[in-house]
């Protein structure tokens, strides 16, 4: 006798990444490429240098319709949604009434009683039970509409003028965290200019049967297979170019055991915007000083920091490596821990325990990696 | 289809040996790099550290995972490929040359008897997969 084995969810693109060689493995219950035949390193560079594609389309989408949409978000979220204008986004979280973070999003504002919340993929369950919980005006309307979008980002340097080929929108005028909708190759899309790589790029959405459509059309406009086109992109490659750019990555940099504050997220914390689920929480922390604080830091000796391995200074544990990778673009081993406050200086030497060797690194500023402009 | 030549013996851990000599030549296989990805660190012991058959001899990274790599036979260090601390990626571009990792004095050759052989270690692989 054998359990039966677990469905795994599949994007629109499953077929796709299966035709193109890519390595499917076992995402949060989401089957997924974690690499196409050209490899981590070699997509993790063309991403820089030229262009990269990435299926996103397992991130959630929740829709918040209604009049009372903006105060609703604002009383669940840490960032300010009544400063957003109509076809912008926003990064936010969902915060804990103790200021930890139940997940990290992005607000899209298509009207005054009509937005949207991009959540993670494998917290999409968790937020909506969540949401759908608080308290609300009536005028609110609540939707799950995760499984009717594909969700492609098209990141890099020549991202703009790939999609361009694709679209009238004016590209060039949509301004960074900014979304403006159109067609894509004839498919109605929303088209914005956002991203988890640390380069310029758009995220397209678009309903769920046209996502092989664009993708291939978006792999045709970017010459993908020559040495300069455009490469389909893994989750490995995602992840090492998040981290080069310095982004929390939930349930690495930040979960329901850490703060905003702790995580450097203060930016989206507006405590004076009005009440919120957690702001008296980091109201509190942030007048009595945060104990721990994420850091970067680069190896100074030989060896590959990991997730979960301990950062011990003069003999003693005192923190943990949130994530640890090497940087392929600036050929250098990083990663990011919790550290307290008191070692978290830049230039602190600080030591990984890697496997039982104590691995020499030091705490350097974040961003590793800053796109020039 | 994985590249796994006739003349040389297998371990269940996707290790290789050639033997020249008294000396084990020791690599990953074809199989095993693909599996693993890019290579960018290898962790590797010294000449003259000592190894019993199926024990840890150092680690092999790609961007994402860490693998130990186990040394097939028993005996002493006897050369350790230095080039790949400059060039790790050999271990992905020439698995079986260029990539090799440790050569080995055997302490009881008659080990090698007991590693698989290529065409063995071709319906392991396959096994392994399906």
């Amino acid at each position: 006798m054998t359990a039966p084995a677990l469905e795994l969810q599949k994007t629109p693109l499953n077929d796709a990444h299966r035709r193109m060689g890519g390595r499917m493995v076992d995402f949060g219950g989401w089957d997924m490429p974690v690499q196409y035949p050209a490899g981590t390193l070699e997509e993790h560079l063309r991403t820089r240098t030229h262009a990269g594609l990435f299926d996103v389309s397992h991130m959630g989408e929740i829709d918040v319709h209604g009049s009372g949409s903006i105060a609703f978000i604002n009383s669940i979220t840490s960032n300010d949604a009544s400063k957003l204008i109509d076809g912008q986004a926003q990064y936010s979280a969902l915060t804990t009434t103790q200021g930890t973070v139940i997940d990290d999003l992005l607000v899209y504002r298509f009207a005054n009683d009509k937005l949207t919340l991009v959540v993670n993929a494998g917290t999409t369950i968790k937020d909506w039970n969540w949401i759908a919980a608080q308290p609300r005006d009536e005028s609110v309307e609540l939707k799950n509409v995760s499984s009717e979008y594909c969700q492609l980002a098209l990141q890099g340097p020549d991202a703009l003028s790939i999609l361009q080929k694709l679209t009238d929108l004016p590209l060039d005028e949509i301004k960074y965290y900014h979304f403006d909708q159109g067609q894509v190759d004839g498919v109605p899309a929303i088209v914005s200019r956002t991203g988890y790589t640390g380069e310029d790029g758009f995220e397209v959405y678009a309903a769920a049967d046209k996502a092989e459509q664009l993708w291939d059309k978006i792999l045709d406009a970017g010459n993908s297979g020559s040495p300069e086109g455009v490469l389909p992109c893994g989750l490995a490659a995602r992840n090492t170019l998040r981290l080069e750019a310095g982004m929390a990555l939930y349930g690495h940099e930040i979960d329901e055991t850490t703060t905003l504050l702790e995580a450097n997220l203060g930016w989206i914390c507006k405590l004076n915007k009005g009440d919120f689920v957690g702001r008296d929480a980091l109201a509190k922390q942030k007048e009595a000083g945060v104990k721990r604080r994420l850091v970067g830091f680069e190896m100074t000796e030989r060896g590959i920091a990991r997730d979960e391995q301990d950062v011990v200074v003069d003999g003693a544990r005192v923190g943990r490596v949130t994530s640890g990778s090497p940087a392929p673009f600036l050929k250098k081993n990083i990663g990011m821990a919790y550290v307290p406050v008191e070692l978290a200086g830049e230039g602190q030497q600080i030591h990984i325990d890697v496997r039982g060797r104590l691995v020499a690194a030091q705490i350097v500023k974040t961003p590793f990696y800053k796109r020039e402009r | 289809m994985a590249n796994v030549p006739e003349d040389l013996h297998y371990s269940k851990d996707h290790e290789w040996v050639r033997v020249e000599g008294d000396v084990a030549v020791v690599g990953i296989t074809d199989y095993a790099q693909n599996s693993l990805g890019d290579v960018v660190y290898l962790e590797l012991p010294k000449a003259g550290e000592e190894f019993a058959a199926n024990e840890s001899f150092g680690s092999v990274e790609s961007v994402k995972a860490v693998s130990e790599v186990f040394s097939p036979i028993s005996g002493t260090v006897a050369e350790v490929n230095e080039a790949l601390n400059d060039e790790p990626e050999k271990v992905n571009t020439d698995p079986y040359g260029e990539g090799w990792m440790i050569k080995v004095r055997m302490s009881s050759p008659g080990e090698v008897d007991s590693l698989l052989t290529a065409a063995e270690y071709e319906d392991f692989t396959k096994a392994e997969t399906e």
